[in-house]
């Protein structure tokens, strides 16, 4: 099977990335997709999200691996922003695809909560001209323990 | 030669870049004690993960002229 993923420094396009990954996996009877993006509200001005390039990458192919082996899955696709997002913007795209949905969808779920909660991105954000770094919230760290 | 530092998240703004070269300690727990004490306690916070050369390393460790010390601390990525 495929598994495409990307670190991006630059705005993607969800729409085009999941069409080109949905035209990679026709064997694919479903696939399930999750787009993270910059809430709009809270007087945030815009998003940053910092990444170490030595680790940052090597562990989003670990996790895609661990999804991988404990799924059956037809094609993997994970896409993190790393940089400075406006609201609105695109975060983090994840989608896989399986001959039957709930694979996908279980998929789809742990990496986005493996995402959230021990990859290696660092968020803060700008509100009334000021930066201030974002702590993982309690329930981020909770999600994980659904998977043990 | 010496070392060189990378602070992220929440330590960048508490060492007032995101990186900078420091003259050689021949340990981690070396490096740590030289830091400015309200940085130096920061960084040794338990939540605080470290890597060396881009390794996750436990404890303290031995140091080589050159190396790269990053301080991670906790993550909040999506």
């Amino acid at each position: 099977m495929s598994s495409t993923v990307r670190l991006s420094t630059d705005p993607f396009d969800p729409a085009e990335a999941l069409r080109q990954f949905a035209a990679g996996v026709p064997q694919a009877g479903g696939i399930v997709s999750f787009l993270g993006q910059v809430r709009e509200g809270g007087g945030v001005e815009a998003l940053e999200l910092r990444h170490y390039a030595p680790l940052t990458l090597p562990a989003m192919e670990a996790l895609a691996a661990r999804v991988r082996e404990r799924w059956s899955l037809d094609g993997l696709l994970v896409i993190h922003r790393s940089g400075t997002m406006q609201p609105g913007e695109p975060i983090v795209l994840v989608a896989a695809a399986a001959r039957h949905r709930r694979d996908a969808f279980a998929a789809a779920d742990f990496a986005m909560d493996h995402l959230k909660s021990e990859s290696w991105f660092w968020k803060r954000e700008k509100v009334a001209g000021e930066w201030r770094w974002i702590e993982p919230r309690p329930q981020d760290i909770e999600d994980l323990a659904r998977w043990a | 030669m010496a070392l060189e530092l990378v602070f992220l998240g929440r330590l960048e703004d508490l060492a007032g870049s995101s990186g900078r070269a420091v003259p050689f300690a021949p340990s981690l727990a070396a490096v740590i004690a030289a830091l400015e004490p309200d940085l130096s306690a920061a960084v040794k916070e338990p939540r605080i993960r470290y890597a060396v050369n881009g390794t996750l390393v436990q404890g303290d460790v031995e140091l080589r002229e050159g190396d790269e010390v990053a301080f991670l601390p906790p993550v909040s990525g999506g």
